[in-house]
């Protein structure tokens, strides 16, 4: 089996260290490491992290291979320091039968850039009536822990309580989009000053606070655990913060665009802003920061959603809503937790690698960096600056709001495994 | 005066008050038994309408025809737009044409700020109402429709609104007339009054440059121009309000209302009217009703804008009349 020494890397932000990989496994940490015939990787103070796990992916196929397959997306993710990507479930088919989860979850393994991990859909072609075959989709190959409307809210009471209870025999998580449907028809972006401006369809705080409510209280109510999606809102981290504080099992994620971008922007009418949940106001920008600093909210995931050029390049009410994200999401939490001292390189190892892995309960993945432990590795440089450009993406779409905008850190490798998957900035 | 005309918002006072006083200068146009200037001969105009609105296009297309301009009329329903085609393809299909403005109405709100910003097209872009956001030129008739009743005809030439107190009444929440009316008109030194029921106004309305009430009665006195805003029936299904009936009780303007208004002041409607809801057939058949006014007016605001932002930097009559003579 082929070796790999990591000469110098700062091991989740800390004093220098040498890391050898032999085979699939990190063999040893420490100093003055050497190794016959070992591939010698200079770190030069490179900050090594434990592979990046998303646990809010969407990889478009089965069905919409122009956005994105799953080749492609996972190549965008090894170039963005992942190991482990959890698919999405509203694909076209719906991922809602063994079959089809089977489908994404081998595809996946073909990649070899990163391990997918496919998310069952709750209901049925998520119309949320009728519960999917939830148990199926565990005991497929694929074996589902995760499920989730994404894209749509669980948004009956009684769907949701059943689902909750349901997965409890299999220790699976319900990763709700809180989203009340009759409070956003017709939402465009966030509800305030700026949509009542422009004229926009408002998507108020409530419909996304009132849901999250609820569903923490059917979690205690039946003792099951719920992973909330992209948390948006300042109010939002309040019913997170007050149900942890009563002991709901009760998980929350945010995304790098939620901690760094707000409405403002949208008074460009540029439809690379439109997203679902849509950006809301720097207050709620501070508040998910802090919340994430002090770990109320316990991840950061992507919520890649990748569209073709056509499906942004238009009006914005006709635009399609979301914006990648694998390739510059550790960038954006530079950017936004670690250069503003809110969280240091061992909190960004919890937030985007161990604690979306023990959400998803993604063996093999968010390891600590220590001997015995999978290769799931990648390095970054962090004192690298530089402007993004999305004409070097893998992912097979464009949709960044970040484009020319001056970013912090980049990953130069990555490894599955012990295998190289990303090599100084490119893929192998 | 910009390139494009987009939001009443990106007016300054002197460009509000040029592109009035440009209209009055359009409206003697209108007296004349030949009602047409050369001002705009050989410019080609497409009015690109993506949503249906009968009234307002044919304002724009007489206003065009007036200045003699090319005049191109697209209207969305059976053309290509609803085949798939997007407001891109269509606007590079228009600027391969070599059209000089495009005046543009689309139900979705930012459309025309894309069309002028994007580069799909270089012509100059004309806002005839977008979505909820913005209709400048319907805020503009407006205003040049409150100038001449409140200030007169040649005594408002070069003046503004200053200290005019006007209250706008109905469905604010959905009503791109108000927006651009509350821009305009403070930018005109006007002080504006909101009064709609509370699910009427959008959120954030406190920001707004102007006042907000929830009871009309208490703002006819001190209004010297109430402009009434149509509400659309079928938001009594979306629980806006409870019935017609308890709307038009509350905010409905009848003659007992209109006679709590100063003797001078004005009844203005955009149109088109619901009768009987917003307003009785009493106001609205009233000497003190703007409505038919600012129809007319509509077509000398049009011209103007149109003229200002095709290039006119002189008085345009005066400019006219020696190619008129050719």
């Amino acid at each position: 089996m082929s070796k790999t020494l990591i000469r110098g890397a700062k091991v989740l932000g800390g004093e220098p260290q040498d890391v050898l990989i032999d085979g699939g496994t990190v063999a040893e940490v420490g100093t003055g490491l050497s190794a016959e015939g070992a591939q010698v990787v200079e770190a030069g103070g490179k900050v090594l992290l434990p592979g990046l796990v998303d646990l809010h992916t969407h990889l478009r196929e089965p069905g919409r291979e122009d956005s994105e397959t799953v080749l492609t997306g996972t190549r965008a993710a090894a170039s963005g320091g992942y190991t482990n990507v959890f698919a999405m479930a509203n694909t076209f088919p719906v991922a809602d039968t063994a079959g089809v989860v089977e489908q994404v979850w081998r595809l996946g393994k073909e990649s070899g850039y990163c391990d997918v991990q496919p998310i069952g859909a709750v209901t049925v072609g998520l119309e949320g009536s009728k519960l999917a075959e939830l148990g199926a989709m565990h005991e497929s190959a694929a074996g589902v822990t995760v499920f989730s409307d994404d894209g749509k809210c669980v948004h009956d009471a009684v769907i949701m309580r059943r689902a909750l209870e349901y997965v409890k025999a299999f220790d699976g998580v319900v990763a709700q989009h809180a989203q009340e449907p009759r409070l956003t028809e017709g939402a465009q972006m966030n509800e305030g000053v700026v949509s009542a401006e422009l004229g926009l369809g408002g998507w108020p705080a409530v419909a996304e606070e009132s849901v999250i409510a609820r569903d923490v209280l059917l979690a205690e109510h039946v003792g099951s655990r719920v992973h909330i999606c992209h948390l948006s809102t300042a109010g939002s981290v309040e019913i997170v913060r007050w149900a942890k504080s009563r002991g709901i099992d009760v998980t929350a994620e945010v995304t790098p665009h939620h901690l760094l971008l707000t409405d403002e922007l949208v008074r460009s009418y540029n439809p690379v802003y439109k997203v679902n949940p849509p950006l809301r106001t720097e207050r709620d920008v501070t508040a998910l920061r802090e919340a994430l600093a002090d770990g109320t909210i316990d991840i950061v995931a992507t919520d890649h959603a990748p569209h073709p050029h056509e499906d942004k390049d238009c009006e914005w009410a006709a635009a399609a809503m979301g914006m990648v994200g694998l390739e510059t999401a550790l960038s954006v939490v530079q950017e936004t937790m670690v250069d503003t001292g809110l969280l240091d390189w061992a909190g960004v190892a919890d937030r985007m690698s161990f604690k979306p892995a023990q959400i998803g309960r993604a063996t093999g993945h968010g390891r600590p960096v220590s001997a015995g432990e999978p290769a799931n590795l990648t390095l970054v440089d962090t004192a690298y600056r530089g402007q993004v450009d999305p004409a070097g993406f893998a992912s097979r779409s464009r949709n960044t709001p970040y484009e020319g905008r001056e970013l912090p850190g980049r990953v130069t490798h990555t490894w599955l495994r012990g295998k190289a998957t990303l090599v100084d900035g490119k893929l192998t | 005066m910009q390139r494009h005309l987009i939001s009443a918002a990106d007016l300054t006072r002197d460009d509000a008050v040029l592109i009035l006083d440009t209209a009055e200068e359009m409206a003697r146009v209108a007296d004349r038994p030949i009602k047409k200037l050369p001002t705009l001969r050989g410019r080609t105009v497409v009015n690109l309408f993506f949503e249906d609105s009968t009234r307002t296009r044919i304002s724009f297309e007489a206003a065009e025809k007036r200045l003699s301009a090319d005049v191109i009329n697209f209207t969305a329903k059976g053309s290509s737009v609803s085949k798939g085609e997007s407001l891109k393809d269509t606007a590079q299909t228009l600027e391969a044409m070599g059209v000089d403005a495009v005046v543009i109405r689309h139900s979705a709100s930012g459309a025309p700020y894309r069309l002028a910003t994007s580069g799909w097209i270089d012509a100059a872009v004309v806002n005839a109402g977008d979505g909820t956001h913005q209709h400048p030129t319907q805020a503009l008739l407006d205003a040049f429709t409150m100038r001449r009743r409140l200030v007169g005809r040649d005594a408002g030439l070069g003046k503004d609104l200053d200290g005019r107190r006007i209250t706008l009444v109905g469905d604010i929440l959905h009503s791109r007339v108000a927006r651009s009316n509350v821009d305009l008109l403070h930018t005109l030194g006007a002080e504006v009054t909101l009064v709609a029921p509370p699910t009427l106004l959008p959120v954030g309305v406190e920001t707004w440059p102007c006042e907000v009430s929830y009871d009309l009665d208490s703002t006819l006195s001190k209004s010297d121009a109430v402009m009434l805003l149509r509400v659309q029936r079928e938001r009594m299904n979306a629980a806006f309000f409870p019935t017609e009936r308890e709307y038009s009780r509350r905010y409905g303007l009848d003659g007992d209302r209109m006679a709590k208004m100063p003797g001078h002041a004005i009844v203005m409607h955009p149109g088109p009217m619901v009768r009987g809801m917003e307003i009785t057939a009493e106001v609205a058949d009233s000497d003190r009703c703007t409505v038919v006014e600012q129809v007319t007016n509509g077509v000398s605001i049009r011209m103007a804008v149109l003229y200002l932002l095709l290039g006119g930097n002189e008085p345009a009559v005066a400019h006219a009349r020696p190619t008129e003579e050719k």
